[in-house]
């Protein structure tokens, strides 16, 4: 019916059964994600959401039943969830910005024309990316020392006289995990030079012409141009920080201190899970991280509307 | 935007390809304006100054992990690794001290010590008649040699079981990146390459699991991890790298999208299927993005730390260099040389693995931060 060659007097019927055999093989090569998502993604997270309405634990002593918003009921009256959400809130307000602005001043830098030797500079920016995270983390935690850390030693050098404990001091916490998350910029640094050079230089000349200054056309010209990196620096960046515990757990060992400042939420999950065994609450914790997670996201994507231009299309 | 729904505008496709060939990301786009040398000196030694703060930390890893652990406890000692400097007199091996006599600091050996003045020699002349000199030898302050020590390499490389972490975690890692290869060239091939209802909306999903948090699909998968009996195996770490990521699948699929499908369709009309198709019209034109996508995956499988500390913990015998090293410093946290010694073994290989292949590196990451 379908070989080949053969001239079409049902040219339409032919076609479709021939797309319809291009759709079972496109069916086919996507099957190991399709199957991997329903194993690894769909029904773990179902079954996290049916998890929060039951009892479940590793070490069941009562008898497994359903138990409606009862965990929910729970998280709210929880005073350690509700103040682990405010360390990853107050840790987000500060690690944002920077992890969205700083990767951009480095990479106008190295995007100056007067930049000699900008590609080795590139690559010398992102080489700590590649860095294992527990190296990066011990090697910044004697970095940060008050005693024998350079940071502190340059500070005293400069005059302070007593700068501050960085890692040990709750007032200090945050910068001290801010200054060590500096060394993840590399690949914001890539993906904005990117967009920097995507910026038409006829922009530029006509800023210049408008009598527009270095600033003034970084503001109305670069910033404008590339600001769909930014959003993307933005979310992927918000992402990861909602989910941010691995390095507080390394460095404190989990135990959230100084005085409870680095018990992070997701940190709060884990333990709720593995320490005290209690799988439905952490499937709770869990759900609403994730409900968390969605709201900023569709936030961001509705306010790119306002603020993100793309470049062809009309909006 | 206009990429993600998965019309191939040829003009975007175009600009993707180019960036992708590119040699360099950023090139000589500005002609160079002779005459103001005197501004690029300038911004290029800012360019310095900032990379050699950004990159001090690994300077001190460096140090800390060649000094002595007798430099290390002593405060006031050089930041560089260094060893007091002796001087051998009758048969023992005095230390040199800075001593100001007479307005002058002098370096002599510290003959006899004493509470309330010391005896010392003169190096230079050791049978003149030794110096005596009034007040706490103690307050005196060492000359010290560069002397670097080699010997917490190999002190990490026993108590850690260096060969055998790192057997571990390149096998892992190698295992991931074949794994990673396999499902999402097929997959991107599949969204490439092929119309099928639900297309977009699948190729959404798929894009959505990138801004999933892991939390919310790690309970249910470690309680069935746990069932199979897979906790302290690697296989939670292999098996999923076998049915495809996000990141990596639109990164291969954006450029598999560049390829023109002329050659697609004339192997098609000389019979060749699908999977023929792929191996050998789109794969030869297309190893950028593979090797691009098997760094990144070595580099990610080699740093990964939550997979290990999540399945490996009880097996030590199975367990990764980045785990090993956390376990190394819970226990040795107190000797800065050796936990700096072991960081530094744990990072060359990827540090070196990048620096070999950094240019796929960044044009990776172009095409997923930029084309979105």
């Amino acid at each position: 019916m379908t070989t080949p060659g053969v001239a079409r007097p049902h040219g339409r019927l032919r076609l479709s059964g021939l797309a319809w055999r291009r759709a079972r093989w496109g069916y086919l090569f996507i099957a190991p994600w399709l199957i991997g998502f329903v194993l690894f993604t769909a029904f773990p997270m179902i079954a996290t959401l049916v998890f929060s309405f039951t009892n479940v634990n590793l070490a069941q002593t009562e008898p497994l039943r359903f138990v409606g918003l009862e965990n929910y009921q729970d998280l709210l009256g929880d005073r350690q969830a509700w103040d682990s959400l405010a360390v990853t809130l107050k840790f987000a307000l500060l690690a944002l910005p920077v992890a969205v602005c700083l990767p951009l001043l480095v990479a106008l830098m190295l995007h100056s024309r007067h930049l000699r030797g900008s590609g080795g500079f590139r690559v010398l920016f992102y080489l700590p990316y590649v860095i294992p995270f527990v190296a990066g983390v011990l090697i910044w935690r004697d970095m940060l020392n008050v005693d024998s850390g350079w940071v502190d030693g340059f500070l005293r050098f400069i005059g302070i006289q007593h700068p501050p404990d960085w890692l040990q001091d709750p007032t200090w916490i945050y910068v001290g995990l801010v200054l060590m998350s500096v060394w993840g910029i590399g690949a914001g640094i890539i993906v904005y030079l990117a967009g920097l050079k995507g910026v038409p230089t006829e922009l530029y000349d006509a800023a210049l012409i408008d009598g527009a200054g270095a600033m003034a056309s970084l503001r109305h010209v670069t910033i404008p141009m590339i600001s769909p990196v930014i959003f993307y620096t933005l979310v992927l960046g918000v992402v990861e920080v909602l989910q941010y515990f691995l390095v507080p757990l390394v460095l404190k060992n989990g135990t959230g201190e100084p005085g409870g400042t680095t018990l992070f939420y997701n940190l709060y999950i884990y333990k709720s899970f593995f320490t005290f065994q209690n799988m439905s609450y952490g499937a709770t914790l869990a759900w609403v991280l994730f409900l968390i997670a969605l709201a900023v996201t569709l936030l961001l994507f509705r306010s790119a509307r306002r603020w993100v231009y793309y470049a062809g299309e009309a909006r | 935007m206009a990429t993600l729904e998965g019309n191939a505008d040829p003009r975007e496709v175009s600009v993707v390809r180019r960036r992708f060939r590119a040699t360099r990301v950023t090139g000589a786009s500005h002609p160079r304006v002779r005459g103001d040398g005197r501004r690029s000196f300038l911004i290029t030694l800012i360019a310095v100054l900032t990379v050699a703060a950004f990159l001090s930390p690994m300077l001190r890893s460096a140090m800390y992990a060649i000094k002595s652990t007798d430099q290390i406890s002593q405060a006031g000692t050089p930041v560089y690794p260094a060893d007091p400097v002796t001087f051998t007199y009758q048969g023992k091996d005095l230390p040199i001290l800075r001593v100001p006599i007479d307005g002058t600091v002098r370096e002599l050996a510290l003959f006899e010590p004493a509470r309330k003045q010391s005896t010392f020699i003169d190096p230079v002349a050791p049978d003149a008649a030794p110096i005596v000199w009034l007040g706490s030898w103690r307050t005196l302050e060492n000359v010290w040699e560069f002397a670097p020590h080699w010997e917490n390499f190999a002190k990490v490389w026993n108590l850690i079981d260096y060969p055998r972490l790192l057997f571990n975690t390149a096998m892992i890692a190698l295992i991931r990146m074949i794994g990673t290869l396999l499902s999402c060239t097929l997959v991107a091939y599949g969204f490439a390459r092929f119309q099928f209802p639900g297309r977009t909306v699948l190729f959404t999903l798929l894009i959505a699991t990138i801004f999933l948090p892991t939390a919310v699909t790690i309970i249910p998968t470690y309680t069935i991890y746990s069932k199979l009996g897979w906790v302290g195996t690697w296989l939670p770490l292999l098996v999923p790298t076998f049915f495809a990521n996000a990141f990596d699948v639109f990164l291969m699929r954006q450029y598999f999208m560049t390829i023109p499908t002329e050659m697609d369709e004339a192997a098609a009309i000389d019979g060749a299927g699908p999977f023929r198709t792929l191996w050998s019209v789109l794969l030869p034109q297309a190893i950028p993005v593979v090797v691009a996508v098997a760094i990144f995956h070595l580099v990610y499988s080699w740093n990964d730390f939550f997979g290990p500390v999540l399945y490996l913990s009880g097996t030590p015998d199975l367990q990764t260099l980045a785990l090993g090293l956390s376990r190394f410093n819970g226990i040795h946290f107190r000797d800065p040389g050796l936990i700096q010694a072991g960081t530094l073994m744990t990072l060359v290989i990827p540090v070196v693995a990048f620096l070999l292949t950094q240019r796929f590196f960044t044009r990776g990451l172009v095409v997923t931060g930029v084309e979105k």
